[in-house]
């Protein structure tokens, strides 16, 4: 029981990070209609930043995220300007493709930088963990400052994209660009200030991924930030409580499935549930039915 | 003949065809010739091997419209399954072109059978839902085939899956060893097999795509529900579109397998799907040639950017996202529209 009760915090605490993650990606996929490959890229780039800032310059962790939320929405300001704001009109497989380029220049110009040796990233929390029932069941600090991140940016963004006025119109924007512009807003901005958001989100989860899985290379960012897509498509895509559902439930069974079933198909058992849940429910747990009309 | 040359699209077919043989003749007689470098040599049915995977994606993507991002699964179904019958034909067959032929085959159907388990669940999801259930097809794929342990002795083949293969007789050898992959490849394929396949690939594609089920398909690709109410069943053209691809893919797997020392299944992950992808939308949605010479230019640019050493992929990347943005560019389009008339960009080979 207590194992259990073990595996399912790590299991919210892997699916947290995947969850911060994956508002990154649904964000942008509800206002641009684009995936953003370049996502898992960025989360590597925020990671990296903290890590020097951190070892190299000697500040303290929270300085160090701080750096690389800083430089993690710059640089989504700055792809979002030279790579995709030239594409808006073009096919949605033209800007999937740029992506793509932006994702293989990001991983390459951080093999050039950083080399491929991994870095191992610095333990913030110290190792201090909470332990119950004769130290069988532990909570490390970092599994509850992941979970307690995930809870504050997803209450933050609810209340971001519900209140203030520019989420709003990111709200208007996603529903129909067109009516959108007419009602005044600057759909550009909008969109511009979307990337950056989702930027900062991907920093956070860096940080927090690397503290959690220390070893970090330029390809730390590829496999969570595909896992993390496949949780906003699972929770549905465009949805907010669905990135957040879908990404927790995704950690969750990846770990059951690693105790339990197999390591090795952690991975299959992973994308298996995922084609389940799509096949009974074609637009994720809490997406949308759009009706098709003629 | 008149009428021949008439038809734009049937023009365009053979003018495919002729480029091919041409560029195989070229390339052979360079080969000859001392003409190519050793990388070079080594690359060329690698080459093939991609121009088949990107001639059967754009029969996914372009004439069907359906995006895949998980391709690279049917090539490894096609690399593992051909290599362990070549593997397991050494002796009874010792002719190489014959193993290959017989793999190639075995391939082929094997991954035009995974393609119907993973097409009944995928055709009915629509746009970027299909995207992400075929790349989970394309990881499950990976997984497996990464815990797949099979080996070979004198009472016929074994497998095991998961845990190392135990219990062979003595004289038995294994084939696949599970995340290790086959190591132990004997490289049988030719550029002159990779040369036919590209060749029967067109043939297959050319000839589905100008017949009634071609255009069902492409009815079903620019309006579902107009097609569905004329009486075109989407399911089953959807199908035999997705499974004819999911075969050539498997076939150019084999070819592709055939001609490594070691074939292991992280090699077929999701950035192959993709780099398939990236020859296919480069090379034009539905235009095959596009897609041949979208193939053959970038597996050979990372070696023609050798010079530049380490930072190859970088430039390689930067090549990429500026052939996006200078083809999307609306001040360009317009441009060569006013030069080439009537350009209909996927519709080409109505």
């Amino acid at each position: 029981m207590l194992t259990f009760l073990n595996h399912f915090i790590n299991g919210i605490s892997l699916g947290s990070i995947y969850a911060i993650i994956a508002l990154g990606y649904t964000m942008v996929y509800g206002i641009a209609k684009m995936l953003n490959f370049a996502h898992g890229d960025v989360i590597m780039v925020g990671a990296y930043v903290c890590f020097f800032a951190v070892s190299a310059f000697n500040l303290p962790p929270v300085l160090g995220l701080l750096a690389a939320i800083v430089l993690c929405t710059l640089l989504g300001i700055i792809i979002e300007r030279l790579a995709y704001k030239p594409l808006r009109q073009a096919t949605s497989l033209a800007v999937l493709i740029t992506a793509i380029g932006v994702s293989y220049f990001l991983q390459n110009a951080a093999q050039l930088l950083w080399t491929s040796n991994p870095k191992i990233f610095p333990d913030f929390f110290g190792g201090i963990a909470i332990k119950m029932f004769d130290g069988q069941l532990i909570i490390t600090l970092g599994t509850l400052v992941t979970i307690a991140a995930c809870i504050i940016i997803m209450i933050a963004l609810t209340v971001f994209t519900g209140q203030t006025k520019m989420g709003k119109a990111m709200r208007a924007c996603s529903e129909d660009k067109g009516a959108a512009q007419l009602m005044g807003i600057n759909v550009n901005a909008t969109i511009s200030t979307t990337f950056a958001i989702g930027s900062a989100l991907a920093a956070v989860a860096g940080v927090l991924l690397c503290s959690a899985y220390p070893s970090l290379v330029p390809t730390t960012g590829s496999m969570p930030g595909i896992k993390a897509f496949t949780a906003a498509v699972f929770g549905g895509i465009g949805s907010i409580p669905g990135a957040l559902l879908g990404g927790i439930l995704l950690g969750v069974i990846e770990i059951f499935a690693g105790a339990y079933i197999s390591t090795q198909l952690s991975n299959a058992i992973v994308f298996l549930v995922l084609i389940i849940v799509l096949l009974v429910k074609p637009t994720g747990l809490l997406g949308k039915q759009i009706r098709e009309k003629v | 003949m008149k009428k021949f040359l008439t038809n734009k699209s049937t023009f365009s077919n053979y003018m495919t065809y002729a480029g091919v043989v041409i560029a195989f003749i070229i390339l052979t007689i360079m080969g000859e010739a001392g003409g190519l470098s050793s990388t070079m040599k080594g690359q060329l049915v690698p080459v093939c091997a991609y121009v088949v995977m990107a001639l059967s994606l754009n029969l996914t993507v372009g004439v069907m419209g359906e995006l895949s991002l998980g391709h690279a699964g049917f090539m490894s179904v096609g690399a593992f399954s051909g290599a362990v019958v070549a593997s397991a034909l050494q002796q009874a067959i010792p002719s190489d072109g014959i193993r290959l032929v017989i793999a190639m085959v075995v391939g082929a159907i094997l991954a035009g059978l995974v393609g119907i388990v993973i097409g009944v669940p995928v055709l009915r999801l629509r746009g970027d839902y299909l995207a992400i259930v075929t790349l989970a097809f394309g990881e499950i794929i990976k997984s497996i085939v990464t815990n797949l342990y099979i080996g070979i002795d004198a009472k016929g083949l074994h497998f095991s899956f998961l845990n190392p293969l135990e219990g062979l007789e003595a004289g038995g050898r294994m084939i696949m060893n599970g995340p290790m992959g086959i190591p132990g490849n004997t490289k049988i394929s030719t550029f002159t097999a990779g040369f036919i396949l590209i060749i029967i690939t067109l043939m297959i594609i050319f000839n589905l795509v100008n017949s009634r089920s071609g255009r069902a398909i492409m009815a079903l690709r620019d309006n579902r529900i107009a097609a569905e109410s004329v009486g075109i069943n989407a399911t089953k053209y959807k199908m035999m579109g997705f499974v004819t691809s999911a075969a050539l893919a498997g076939a150019a797997g084999t070819l592709f397998g055939m001609s490594q020392n070691a074939i292991i299944a992280s090699k077929f992950d999701f950035n192959t799907s993709i780099l398939v992808l990236v020859f296919v939308v480069l090379g034009g949605l539905g235009r095959m040639w596009g897609s041949i010479i979208a193939a053959a230019a970038l597996t050979i640019l990372p070696e023609l950017l050798r010079e530049f050493s380490e930072y190859r992929m970088l430039i390689y990347a930067i090549v990429l996202i500026l052939v996006m943005l200078i083809t999307n560019n609306p001040g360009l389009k317009n441009l060569f529209g006013k030069l080439i008339p009537r350009r209909k960009g996927a519709a080409e080979n109505e």
